[in-house]
């Protein structure tokens, strides 16, 4: 199946998203990868407000190259998701929906994802200027001095994805080698 | 005796650097064609599609492959006739700051691993030199993401555990790589030399062109086969499941102690950017 859906975005809207189902994502998504996720978890710990709203948000977990003259940003392909793994459930317990990157998630996450109805999207690993297209304007909201691990807040059309880990806790990397070793 | 000055070796490193992060080398590409040529999968054949529109939106736009734009890793084969005028490696480093940012590349290099300040220029890179007999002054420079260097692993075999020691490190760090190094992959192993000459080895199978096998007949051969047991993993383009896990996969190996088997795996994405010139 395929999807479009836009953000913000609530469980209800991703409850029918099936692993392997493709996702076209439209609206504003927020980048954070390692640094600003340590900054954005100690800010929750101490009990203090997020820059950005969490309630139904997207993150991707991307540092884009800089922006050449007249664009809105440079390569933008996704970074490993494991990194972010020790952060996420604390966000997406602060309602955080959407988490969009590649590779394989912990435990802790998958449970988080099917307690809260969250859903995790891949990105096309590698495919920095593929998915730099689907961009139409970034800003930094904070954390300038963390260079290309800044927060910026993504206006994105079409931005396309793939369903990872489901609501259900169904896992893309578990089925997908499976059906293609089961088919030979 | 050659002189070559230190400027030149900036300007082409500063070069190197745009190019390599530009183009993919002409074997990896032709890997990736022959790959999706091969693929059965449809959800594999859609993920190397993307990789293959993606080479080319990136050379259109003047974009960088991958955002991931590397740690610049510099090999020099020096001749030892030939006389650098000037400091080599403030050389070096100097066209990596300068390439990365006339090419709006990533700077991803933080000064100190702990304390994490980004130095914003992305140097330091690598610079690994390589002595020679002649006056041949050859670079090659290899953006190196972390995504896939975060995979690969050493390991201390020993002499008992011989080749299928070596065949399962390998197909296990593949295996626990999974889809996080963005496959399809390029493996670059290290057999035998010390601990830390293993991995330089490994990451000097990186530069050799997908299709050109070992010259050893014996390593040719395991080159094939663990190649071919890669690649029937089932992993996959992304990760999603496929025949394509690995493009390419060479081995490098040194003499070694009588006691140890160091094997080093050092894993690339499909991006396995490199280019090369010569002063």
């Amino acid at each position: 199946m395929e999807y479009r859906i836009t953000t913000p975005v609530t469980r209800e809207m991703l409850a029918p998203l099936r692993a392997g189902d493709a996702v076209l994502l439209s609206g504003t998504v927020y980048t954070a990868r390692d640094a600003a996720h340590a900054r954005l978890c100690e800010l929750l710990r101490r009990g203090e407000e997020a820059p950005f709203p969490l309630c139904g948000s997207a993150v991707y977990y991307v540092g884009p190259t800089p922006e050449r003259p007249g664009e809105p940003i440079g390569a933008a392909g996704p970074t490993t998701a494991g990194r972010m793994d020790r952060f996420s459930p604390m966000l997406i317990e602060r309602g955080q929906l959407l988490m969009i990157g590649k590779g394989a998630r912990s435990d802790a996450v998958k449970e988080a994802i099917v307690r809260y109805g969250a859903v995790y999207l891949g990105a096309v690993g590698g495919a920095g200027a593929v998915m730099a297209a689907a961009v139409r304007s970034a800003k930094v909201i904070c954390w300038p001095d963390l260079g290309c691990e800044a927060v910026r807040a993504l206006t994105v059309e079409d931005l396309p994805l793939t369903v990872v880990i489901d609501a259900q806790g169904n896992d893309l990397y578990e089925l997908g080698p499976k059906e293609y070793l089961a088919s030979l | 005796m050659r002189t070559v000055k230190a400027s030149a070796v900036t300007d082409a490193v500063a070069e190197l650097c745009i190019r390599a992060n530009r183009e993919l080398p002409p074997d990896v590409r032709a890997a990736l064609e022959r790959a999706r040529a091969a693929e059965p999968w449809p959800t594999a054949q859609r993920g190397l599609d993307i990789l293959l529109d993606n080479l080319a939106l990136a050379a259109e736009k003047q974009l960088p492959i991958c955002q991931d734009t590397g740690m610049a890793c510099v090999f020099l084969e020096l001749g030892q006739d030939v006389h650098i005028d000037g400091d080599l490696n403030a050389a070096v480093q100097a066209g990596i700051r300068a390439g990365y940012a006339r090419g709006y590349l990533r700077c991803s290099v933080v000064a100190d691993p702990l304390r994490r300040v980004n130095t914003g220029d992305n140097t330091p890179g690598v610079l690994s030199v390589r002595l020679v007999p002649g006056d041949v002054c050859r670079l090659t420079v290899l953006p190196k993401g972390f995504g896939s260097e975060n995979m690969s692993r050493l390991q201390m075999l020993t002499p008992a555990d011989g080749a299928e020691g070596v065949r399962r490190f390998v197909l296990d760090t593949v295996r626990a790589a999974g889809p996080n190094p963005c496959p399809p992959i390029v493996v670059g192993i290290g057999v035998g030399g010390t601990f830390d000459g293993v991995a330089a080895l490994a990451k000097r199978a990186l530069l050799r062109p997908l299709d050109a096998a070992n010259p050893d007949p014996y390593y040719a051969e395991m080159e094939r086969t663990l190649l071919e047991e890669i690649n029937a993993l089932g992993i996959g383009p992304q990760g999603f499941g496929g025949r394509t896990t690995a493009l390419g996969l060479a081995i490098e190996t040194a003499p070694t102690h009588v006691a140890g088997l160091p094997v080093a795996v050092n894993i690339s994405c499909h991006a396995t950017r490199r280019a090369s010139a010569a002063l």
